[in-house]
């Protein structure tokens, strides 16, 4: 988490890490999830939310969050 | 109103890198809704998913633009359609249709031909093993039979003895034509003289005629030039025949191996830029039997093609059953058919394309088939968007070679049905159940469990 931390986020969706110079950029909802992982919400807070103001059924939120938050973990961001 | 839904995706940032082959577009999608009209819904409503389609248009427009390459440019050409990349009874049919032989290479394959109704004499047998008791069958009915080795001699000059008459063959031939790798295991060596030691051994039986010689320089073959080498060593070959031993070679048969529209995996290019025309190969081909051929001297010239005409005619629906995430960050996706169905993934790169636009920025992928065996990879690495179950996957070209060297492995195969040039949908082939796989096994009475069970 403390990686995730420090990343500088802009509204743009691009993602940079001043630690190591690495940059990633995220989509719409990329940007919604690390933002919320950042103020320390845990993933099902996040689906929940999500399925509440984007057009997803809970269970495909569920999986997509979990999904992406191991592909954040490829890239040692977690 | 909610906000609308797009898939998180996140993408590393990479500069400074090597780029000499550029990256896959980030939006770039294949879409393929329909086949010859009839939309992939609608296919795999009604016959299931996985599911294999055939299209008689692109089957018999294949032939016919091949057929005419060659027809256009020299008098006396005749087809064989190569049973062993696709002899399902309607793929046949329609070659048939279209004036093809049967070009079969096992007893199984001499048996499907005559069973769908070809006669002897429209039916070239080749192929290194021929039981006896086909190759009589094969001679009674008058098959161009094309003898693989020494041993062949000896078991069709029994047939001759036996059917009390001379029994007219081909010899098959493999020879240096400037490619690597050089086939060698077919038939017997033009460089080394073997070939002629055949002849010599045939004519010293009396019981065989000679009449024709064949050859097949190898697959996927993407050097026209090699079959011009070739063409012109089999016509120089037939003059030596006829001058020093008499018999009339009335055919040429320079085999298949002809390239399909496919990408073989290694290769940068695209297909069509990649691969010579067909019309390269024919002009290539009949400018060396023109080259070298006496005037007024038209042998027929047989092209044994299986690839090159069926191959684009096929499809392979999938659906998208799963994904995983893999430890390296890629994505993974599970498909309902996987290499069982599709053999020819250990080679070619196919065309994938999705039933649906999908939001999104593409990823690098995996997609994995069912079967529980690391080795079940349709393709180790493309890009697309992220996929939501369900998802349809449509790959091509795989009409060549997979309906023949399938394998049941766990699984039941599919149906394959056939879009018909009127837009009708036939079933050419019913999906297997558990009877299909069972019905050969016998289970020995003290092995019912039902009798353990009593005990």
């Amino acid at each position: 988490m403390d990686s995730l931390r420090q990343l500088a986020i802009n509204e743009e969706g691009f993602v940079f890490n001043p630690a190591t110079g690495e940059s990633w950029t995220v989509n719409s909802t990329g940007l919604y999830i690390l933002k919320l992982l950042k103020e320390g919400k845990d993933e099902d807070t996040i689906a929940r939310q999500m399925a509440a103001e984007f057009d997803v059924d809970l269970e495909t939120a569920q999986r997509d969050v979990v999904d992406f938050v191991e592909k954040l973990r490829s890239y040692r961001l977690l | 109103m909610k906000k609308p839904y797009e898939k998180p995706v996140i993408t590393k940032v990479e500069t400074g890198l090597m780029n000499k082959f550029g990256n896959a577009p980030y939006y770039a999608r294949k879409v393929r809704t329909a086949i010859d009209g009839v939309s992939i819904d609608a296919l795999v409503q009604q016959f299931g998913s996985p599911l294999f389609v055939l299209s008689e248009r692109q089957l018999r427009e294949n032939y016919r633009k091949l057929y005419r390459a060659f027809a256009a440019r020299y008098p006396n050409v005749q087809f064989g359609w190569s049973y062993k990349t696709n002899y399902l009874q309607a793929v046949c049919a329609v070659l048939h249709q279209e004036g093809a032989f049967a070009e079969v290479v096992s007893l199984m394959e001499y048996e499907k031909a005559r069973r769908l109704g070809i006669p002897g004499e429209k039916i070239i047998f080749n192929g290194p093993y021929k039981p006896v008791e086909i190759l009589e069958q094969a001679a009674a009915e008058g098959a161009l039979i094309n003898i693989d080795h020494f041993d062949e001699i000896a078991d069709l000059e029994a047939v001759a003895k036996k059917l009390g008459k001379q029994i007219r063959v081909g010899i098959r031939v493999n020879m240096d034509t400037g490619i690597y790798p050089q086939w060698s295991r077919f038939g017997f060596n033009l460089e080394t003289g073997q070939v002629m030691d055949a002849v010599k051994r045939i004519q010293a039986g009396g019981h065989l005629v000679l009449t024709g010689l064949h050859c097949h320089i190898g697959t996927f073959i993407m050097e026209p030039d090699a079959y011009a080498q070739e063409t012109a060593k089999l016509v120089q070959l037939k003059y030596s025949i006829e001058e020093h031993f008499g018999y009339q070679i009335e055919f040429l048969d320079i085999g298949g191996g002809l390239p399909s529209r496919n990408r073989l995996k290694g290769t940068y290019l695209p297909p069509e830029i990649l691969l010579p025309s067909v019309e390269e190969y024919a002009e290539k081909i009949t400018q060396a039997l023109y080259d070298h051929l006496k005037p007024g001297d038209f042998p027929t010239l047989v092209l044994e093609n299986g690839r090159a005409i069926v191959d684009e005619a096929g499809y392979l629906i999938t659906t998208v059953v799963a994904s995983k995430r893999l430890p390296d960050g890629r994505k993974a996706y599970i498909a309902d058919a996987g290499v069982n169905l599709l053999f020819t993934a250990f080679w070619y790169k196919f065309t994938v394309e999705m039933d649906r636009d999908l939001p999104g920025v593409n990823e690098s992928c995996v997609i994995y088939g069912p079967l529980c065996m690391n080795i079940d990879v349709l393709d180790e690495g493309t890009s697309l968007p992220p996929l939501e179950r369900g998802t349809r996957l449509i790959f091509s070209p795989v009409g060549a070679y997979n309906q023949t060297q399938w394998m049941q492995f766990i699984e039941y195969r599919p149906s394959v049905v056939m879009v018909m040039e009127d837009g009708t949908v036939e079933v050419i082939r019913e999906q297997e159940d558990l009877s299909d796989i069972e019905r050969r096994e016998r289970l020995p009475e003290k092995l019912q469990l039902n009798s353990i069970a009593a005990e």
